[in-house]
């Protein structure tokens, strides 16, 4: 995987509340690219792009209000590029089906969670994904979240069945599986070379 | 047993770290626990520190009470099964549980094998002393492992030293040269290639927990710093004078583990955590620890 001099002046910033903040730096970390932990808003001035990883929606959204974290993080995501996996895609929705989640409605769908049912129903499959990868995607669906209302500006980049679950809209990407979870970081990569370096 | 299955099993404990797990034994108390955020709940009939004070035997939950608490929270909602007690697991599995618990805080149903997890899909959570005890549950398929602790008592010592314990094991072996290693899995008596792979990434193959006598956001914090990723309060939260300021704390304390200022502020005027219990009052025959192998 080709490393690009570009890289050495990013830093991307994972919420790190709660959930699989640590895996998605291991993942910028393969690629050579720094990454900070945000808990906190002055975190927010030192990165370059956000990542709002897979855990419990619940719980994240509660701390980052708590946190006084809600608002600055929804100001700076007005420009910011950011990449949501399961319950960070859910967040990044218009709406879901809990009111105590508040959502900061920057890509156009509702989020239904736990979609496919319990743990039990949780799988692994392989994706295709044309437009980003010339290898097949190993992806790991935990209690995954299907995705309603899709409006015409998301662009869907991969499907399972019939429900899209790679997803884009301008500088918003989202995943309802978790990348973070797989060897292979062609996913975290397409990010930050067509959305994080595009937008600079 | 194919490993893309067993990912699927880890891959929830990876979605529950920096999390807080609370022992809950109502619908209401479920509530209050996903309210305080919670990132799971085990449901349970009686805490640990009411099975200790009752005594006779503890055997897993009625399913009609474990539905209810299903119902009452979309987190996700684990269980607990008695040690080789199969059949009770198999029933949790067929309830839809997220993870099962085959725990040492019930009556052990087995003294000689744990149960062969590889054969469920739901995965396992399982308590550890040691690693060498922590690699056997793995090798039977546990993708999960806390420490055990010494459960209902509020006192944090054994939780330490199970910590403790586990993460200096697993440095000792990562200074072996590859012709020890086959010595150190027949000393330890735990399966070779688990050995060999802690040796290699100095770390557990499954994610590291931590459970036990928790009572306090510093004692989430202490354990966190030792090594733990994810926390378990079992009686530590609904047996505090104010349970909700309580669960609120500990869920903080675990993301800012590392934070003594935010800590300072967490823990002010929460009322008073559990009473506890020395090691010393517990007869050597009542340490829930000792059960299972």
């Amino acid at each position: 995987m080709d490393v690009r001099p570009e890289y050495d002046d990013l830093t991307i910033g994972v919420v790190a509340l709660q959930g699989s903040f640590a895996k998605h730096a291991f993942s910028m970390g393969k690629l050579g690219i720094k990454s900070r932990a945000v808990r906190e808003p002055e975190d927010l001035k030192l990165i370059d792009a956000l990542i709002l990883p897979g855990g419990e929606s619940t719980t994240m959204s509660l701390l980052l209000e708590e946190e006084g974290l809600w608002e600055p993080m929804n100001e700076v995501l007005e420009t910011m590029p950011v990449f949501g996996t399961c319950a960070g895609a859910i967040l990044l929705g218009q709406q879901v089906d809990d009111e105590r989640v508040r959502c900061f409605n920057k890509i156009d769908y509702k989020a239904e969670r736990n979609a496919y049912g319990r743990q039990i129903e949780s799988f692994k499959t392989s994706l295709i994904i044309p437009t980003m990868l010339d290898h097949d995607f190993h992806a790991i669906f935990i209690r995954a979240p299907k995705f309603r209302e899709i409006k015409p500006g998301v662009q869907s980049l991969a499907v399972f069945g019939v429900d899209p679950v790679l997803m884009r809209q301008d500088n918003v990407l989202v995943a309802s599986f978790h990348p973070e979870l797989t060897e292979d970081p062609g996913i975290h990569k397409y990010f930050v070379d067509e959305i994080v370096l595009n937008s600079r | 047993m194919t490993k893309e299955l067993f990912e699927v099993k880890t891959g929830l404990a990876e979605m529950l770290k920096g999390g807080v797990i609370m022992d809950v034994t109502t619908p209401e108390q479920a509530k209050i626990a996903e309210q305080a955020g919670a990132v799971a709940v085990m449901a349970l009939e009686r805490i640990p520190a009411d099975i200790r004070r009752d005594g006779g035997i503890a055997r897993a939950s009625d399913p009609k009470m474990i539905k209810e608490i299903q119902k009452a929270v979309s987190i996700p909602v684990m269980a607990k099964c008695r040690i080789g007690h199969f059949a009770e697991a198999q029933i949790l599995e067929a309830l839809e549980i997220d993870y099962i618990d085959e725990s040492e805080v019930l009556t052990p149903a087995d003294e000689a094998n744990h149960i062969w997890k590889h054969d469920f899909k739901t995965p396992f959570v399982c308590g550890a002393t040691n690693l060498a005890e922590a690699l056997r549950r793995i090798g039977e398929g546990a993708a999960l492992i806390r420490t055990k602790g010494e459960p209902g008592t509020g006192n944090i010592v054994e939780a330490v030293r199970h910590m403790r314990t586990i993460t200096t094991e697993m440095a000792n072996l990562s200074i072996l040269r590859t012709d020890q290693l086959m010595a150190a899995a027949k000393n330890m008596g735990a399966p070779f290639h688990l050995v060999a792979q802690v040796a290699e990434t100095g770390k557990l193959p499954v994610p590291n927990f931590s459970a036990g006598g928790i009572a306090t956001p510093a004692d989430a914090s202490l354990m966190m710093q030792l090594g733990a990723e994810t926390i378990f309060v079992g009686s530590g939260i609904f047996k505090s004078e104010d349970s909700e300021a309580m669960a609120k704390a500990i869920v903080q304390a675990a993301t800012f583990y590392d934070k003594p200022e935010k800590l300072a502020e967490i823990s002010e005027g929460l009322g008073k955590a559990m009473k506890g219990l020395d090691m010393i009052e517990i007869n050597p025959e009542d340490r829930m620890q000792d059960r299972g192998w």
